[in-house]
């Protein structure tokens, strides 16, 4: 069997490798625009910020049996005779074709857009990283999660930047109006100054201008305005197309020899945007196409963003913007709620029928294992929610003293001695820790209880001295 | 008890017994303890009302005086009433086992090998052993498999404990030695990353050789994790996720060590592609270790001046659980940590002689010395040690599940011998391996009293322990040590080596299978010899005098206390980098088995329970078998601490008390596997390198047993398996 990738991105490599794993006799051909190896686009923000190096980014390359294009983008699909043309002049013949172009860039129609750099590639980044060695100051349009990180990641550079967002708060797509706050505090104390609800005009050699006619002098400035599907190929080859190409629970097009996967596809009415999403797309496409597991669906994902960005922890997933208003459109839920501006702490949690359906952890996240396992399994949440909040409000209360330990409780693990038995032997003379350990052997196990035992004989010591 | 006729037979060996002696009083014989591969150093007085007495040495620095409460009581093992003294055989399976005499109970088994082997050939006839035997015993059974039964079909316990961190560890360092270096280095080391170790409950004096700069991976918040500077509670199942998480770490946020890197290992650019898709954000995902928890775990490794990395169970006994143990193994080459004095990576062994037992040949695939079945030079230098044809030599057999898995089966072994095991507790899905031995035509057990394995045999042999017999046991550093006789064994019960000796001498085998240990041990010696698990320079002598770590490859050779210091055991003296990925659980949780079973061991019990259930103090302490249900999940069960809770998987069920506890995760209960039960739940998905059956995760339902709410918990804890008895058997 013949498979062909469009696409060499995240999505694309992956499937090439999750069909090898499971059939190595499947020819997989990928076709990918970018020159490069394989990389990480995830990580691609890390890269901008200097916390990851271009070659620590590297995917593994596809392994045997997987041809590799570089450079070469499929340009068109002849369904009749189930091939594809590429730029490189060839003509490949299929028998799947999977569709993997990703998505590109937004570039707002603005005078002067073009002086601008869109972060998407690694060509981008060095690009974006070239130019930051030269300018004392950057301009980043777009405060949604991409915009963030970089205006992070170049703040991290030691450039002045400039973070200018539209809407009216940073990250509406994830955050609420609070948590956006929060952020924004947090950004600004990190050295990015942020101004929301304006919009940019023009970009100019020298900076980037305001709808209000203001100026802001830079000597860099990049786009991160979203993305949009790439999806000219599966339109040119009459596959039904809204935002993206419709695909069904196969993630195959209305071609049964056609597959989508990635940014490109659109499921169910979601366009995904994440790269959790399109692995698991792969996996059902390289399931289904080598026979591994027939019955394999793609049921939609569950979305949790994590922002990579130095000294911000921020997780937020699901419907974070429901509030408990009685006319919330939302539906009955619960909101349970804790903030401290101060510290650039905002916890939010939306329950609804006793799960979890949307959370925002900002600032310090040390719930968010348990607080993504319980969105992603859809499972029932503890009767008081409180302790999802906060790490160790569920810890037991220790008897930290041998007044409020009872008799019963063990001092010894080691050697099961209680608290009894060393009363016990104390009772029967035994007048120092070495006497008690002689009679019961506690501390002669692991000996993390020796400052607990001698601190009973010496209280029970003491109750002596006061009785006497 | 009938107490001995015998009389302690001199230990065939000229040494000076380190002067044992406090206040004058002469402590007896100087000897390890009968459980783990700590093999804290004790000495037995045989000579006391009551019977032995145990006080702890202290020129053995695993222990240096310490013991736990298993250690301390292990004298009562030597007295307590169920102990077997006399063979017992049933005239049919329908007919009770009833006392026999020797001569006819190995006729029997002798008689009953041949039958079943002139009708299916000579794999028709399998032997189960024990990491808890000593070398000898275990270097003799592997022998008499090949050479006196010419079956393929052995293998042990220590499949089910050992084989994923010795496969990891034989692929990247060409060697399997459980702790590469003294165990008194650890308390040398700066950080300590224990990857699914509960130390704390397994083997407590091990917890004073922990520095403060602890870190633990594991489910469950365990007196080990208690103590940890840093605890990642990661889901069941994702260690190896975690693993990848740190190492991803590790490398973009500069620890990673390049000139070590290059100058001793290989393998590295492919790993470190490998890892770049496992960002720290995604293994918090699937791990629900908190990217932050990672960050500082790779933080305190990568700048501790000699840090460790050391994995157990918890992270081996999975379906991935070899890939696993490389992942951390890759983490720790990465630090430039293995082969540094001071730091390095390490497994804890588990079983008493879970070292020594994995390296002379009981395994399947597996010569003595630690060789493979499979090499020619190997098979020509064992033949000729065993004066046999290298042709003659049978190849690889079943791994432990799938040889139980087999018994009885088309074209499985139709007979089983099994010696210091009692899998019908300890193997997983044990419902499916009850049956299988129930569809033999031959079961056989040799044991100290009657364990449930024992309980559904044909024909059951008593043999020695511990204190009533000489040998040598490798503990988990790798150091040889002695085992020496305390006490007479009771009249009627005959040692291991003495009842193979007997039964190749029925099968026509009478040369070459001593029943004596020294001899066993000299020709053990001469076998191991070039192998990997060189023992030829060890001597009973030399063991006795002082510290002896393999390989010593000579009488004149000190030792290796530290094998990679210069190199590593493969054949460019490089360790290997291998990339490996995670995969989720064999069996992962769904709708219908919605929380991840666990499973592990308590402070006060022993494996399958063998030999601790029958000591009163320790069954005190730990009386019986519980689920540990946190207090969330346990409202939403409606259930209240000590209700009886039915826990069903798709494998069976088992009925015990809710221990309620916020040490557990919500989404995860936990078992110990002392008692019958717990094993019915367990998965037998196997890794596909070392055989290891998942073991520490799999999918279960729960619900509140025993009538409605509030309703006082029902009498039965644990159903008996169909065939088995209440008796007990040593084990692991």
């Amino acid at each position: 069997m013949r498979v062909v990738i469009a696409g060499g991105g995240m999505a694309g490599t992956r499937l090439a490798a999750e069909i090898r794993q499971r059939d190595a006799d499947v020819a997989v051909t990928v076709f990918g625009t970018e020159t490069r190896r394989p990389y990480n686009r995830v990580l691609l923000s890390n890269v901008l910020a200097g916390t990851a190096s271009a070659d620590q980014v590297c995917l593994p390359a596809p392994g045997g049996g997987v041809t590799a294009r570089l450079g070469v983008t499929v340009t068109a699909v002849d369904r009749a005779s189930r091939t594809v043309r590429t730029s490189a002049g060839d003509v490949e013949p299929y028998d799947v074709l999977v569709l993997a172009t990703g998505s590109e860039p937004v570039v707002p129609p603005i005078p002067g857009a073009a002086r601008a750099i869109a972060f998407r590639t690694m060509d981008d980044c060095d690009r974006i990283i070239a130019a930051a060695a030269n300018t004392p100051g950057a301009v980043v349009v777009g405060g949604g999660l991409l915009g963030v990180e970089a205006a992070r990641g170049l703040a991290g550079r030691g450039l002045h930047v400039t973070l200018l967002h539209h809407g009216a708060h940073l990250m509406e797509r994830q955050l609420d109006a609070e948590a956006g706050l929060v952020l924004e505090e947090a950004l600004t104390a990190l050295g990015v100054t942020v101004r929301t609800g304006v919009r940019v005009s023009a970009i100019h050699p020298h900076g980037a201008e305001l709808s209000t006619g203001e100026l802001l002098e830079s000597g860099l400035v990049v786009l991160a305005c979203g993305v949009r599907p790439v999806v000219g190929l599966a339109r040119d080859a009459g596959l039904p197309v809204d935002r993206g190409i419709i695909v069904d629970d196969h993630m195959r097009t209305a071609d049964p020899a056609i597959y989508a996967i990635g940014e490109c596809a659109q499921h169910d009415g979601t366009v995904y945007g994440l790269v959790a999403p399109a692995w698991e797309q792969a996996a059902v496409v390289a399931d289904l196409v080598t026979g591994a597991v027939p019955e394999a669906r793609y049921r939609g994902s569950r979305l949790v963003t994590r922002l990579k960005a130095r000294s911000i922890e921020l997780a937020a997933m699901g419907e974070t913007h429901l509030t408990d208003d009685p006319g919330d459109a939302g539906g009955a839920v619960e909101v349970v709620c804790f903030s401290h501006r101060a510290r650039g702490i905002y916890r939010k949690l939306v329950i609804r029928n006793d799960r979890l359906v949307g959370a925002i952890l900002l600032g310090e996240a040390p719930t968010v294992g348990t607080l993504t396992q319980l969105y992603d399994r859809g499972a029932h949440l503890p009767g008081d929610p409180a302790g999802l909040l906060f790490n160790g409000l569920d810890a037991a209360t220790p008897a930290d003293s041998p007044l409020r330990m009872p008799d019963s409780a063990r001092v010894c693990e080691c050697n099961n001695v209680t608290k009894g038995r060393i009363r016990a032997c104390w009772e029967k003379g035994a007048r120092d820790a070495a006497a008690v350990v002689a009679a019961t052997r506690a501390t002669t196990g692991c000996g993390t209880c020796r400052d607990a035992v001698e601190g009973l004989v010496e209280w029970l010591s003491q109750q002596e001295e006061v009785r006497a | 008890m009938k107490r001995p006729e015998s009389t302690i037979e001199p230990m065939p060996l000229s040494l000076s017994l380190p002067a044992p002696v406090m206040s004058q009083v002469h402590l007896g014989a100087a000897t390890h303890c009968p459980y783990c591969a700590l093999q804290c150093g004790m000495y037995v007085t045989p000579a006391h009302e009551g019977g032995p007495v145990v006080t702890p040495r202290h020129d053995i620095p695993a222990n240096a005086g310490a013991l736990c409460q298993k250690g301390w009581t292990a004298g009562e093992l030597l007295t307590n009433g169920a102990r077997l003294t006399s063979p017992l055989a049933r005239a049919d399976r329908a007919s009770p086992l009833e006392p026999v005499s020797w001569e006819e109970a190995l006729a029997r088994v002798a008689g009953a090998v041949r039958a079943v082997q002139a009708a299916h050939g000579p794999d028709g006839v399998a032997v189960f052993g024990g990491g808890g035997l000593t070398n000898e015993k275990a270097y003799l059974l592997g022998k008499f498999a090949r050479v006196a039964l010419a079956t393929s079909q052995i293998d042990y316990n220590g499949r089910f404990c050992m084989s994923s961190a010795a496969a990891a560890s034989t692929r990247a360092f060409g060697m399997d030695r459980g702790l590469p270096f003294p165990v008194t280095d650890i308390a040398e080391a700066d950080v300590v990353l224990l990857a699914g170790c509960n130390v704390a409950e397994t083997m407590p004096p091990f917890m004073r050789h922990l520095p403060a700069g602890l870190i633990v991976a594991d489910p469950r918040e365990t007196r080990t994790a208690a103590r940890a500077r840093l605890h990642l509670r990661v889901t069941p199942g994702t260690d190896l996720a975690l693993a990848l998480g740190l190492l991803h770490i590790a490398i973009t946020e500069g620890y990673a060590d390049p000139a070590y890197i290059e100058a001793r290992t290989t393998g590295f650019q492919e790993v470190r592609a490998s890892v770049a898709s496992w960002w720290p954000e995604r293994a918090e995902r699937v791990t629900g270790v908190p990217v932050a928890q990672m960050r500082e775990a790779v933080r305190l490794l990568g700048t501790a001046g000699r840090a460790m990395i050391i994995t157990g169970r918890g992270a081996e006994q999975h379906a991935k659980g070899t890939d696993t143990v490389t992942a951390f193994i890759n983490l720790a080459l990465a630090l430039g940590l293995p082969g540094r004095a001071g730091s390095g990576y390490g497994c804890l062994t588990g079983q008493g002689n879970g070292q020594g037992g994995r390296e002379h040949g009981q395994k399947a695939d597996q010569l003595p010395g630690n060789r493979r079945i499979d090499d020619p030079a190997a098979r020509a230098h064992v033949a000729a040690v065993w004066g046999v044809d290298p042709r003659d030599l049978p190849g690889p057999g079943r791994s432990a599940y799938e040889l139980l898995d087999a018994l009885g089966t088309d074209g499985g072994p139709r007979a089983l011998l099994v010696f210091g095991s009692n899998p019908v507790v300890s193997a997983p899905r044990t419902g499916r391996v009850a049956e299988r031995l129930a569809a033999l035509d031959l079961l056989v057990v040799s044991d100290i009293v009657l364990s449930e394995t024992a309980a559904m045999a044909d024909i059951v042999l008593p043999t020695t322990q511990w204190a009533e017999e000489h040998g040598t046991m490798t503990n988990l550093e790798g150091r040889v040590l002695l085992r020496r006789q305390a006490v007479a064994p009771p009249s009627g019960v005959r040692s291991d080596l003495a009842i193979i000796s007997a039964l190749a001498a029925l099968l026509g085998r009478g040369e070459g299978f001593p029943g004596e240990a020294r001899e066993v041990f000299d020709e053990l010696r001469r076998a191991s010899a070039g192998g990997v698990a060189d023992y030829s320079g060890i001597t009973y002598e030399r063991v006795a005098a002082g510290a002896m770590y393999w390989p010593v490859p000579a009488e004149d050779h000190p030792g290796t206390p530290r094998p990679f210091l210069d190199r590593f055991a493969t054949p460019d003296g490089r360790a290997r980098f291998l990339p490996v990925d995670h995969r989720p659980p064999a069996e992962d949780v769904d709708e219908e088995y919605p929380y991840y079973l666990t499973t592990g061991r308590v402070l006060a019990q022993y494996q399958s329970g063998a030999q601790t259930r029958r000591v009163a103090a320790l069954n005190d302490a730990a009386p019986e078998p519980f689920v540990e249900v946190h207090p969330d999940l346990a409202e939403r069960l409606r259930v209240a601490q000590g209700d009886l809770v039915r826990v069903t998987s798709r494998r069976g069920h088992a009925e015990v008390a809710a221990r309620l506890s916020r040490a557990i995760r919500a989404d995860t209960v936990f078992m110990p596997f002392h008692w019958e039960g717990a094993n019915r739940l367990t998965n037998p998905a196997l890794d596909p390198v070392s055989r290891m059956p998942e073991f520490k995760v799999c999918a279960v339902r729960l619900e509140r047993a025993g009538g409605p709410p509030g309703a006082p918990p029902g009498e039965p804890r644990v159903a008996p398996a169909p065939g088995a008895r209440a008796g007990r058997g040593r084990e692991a």
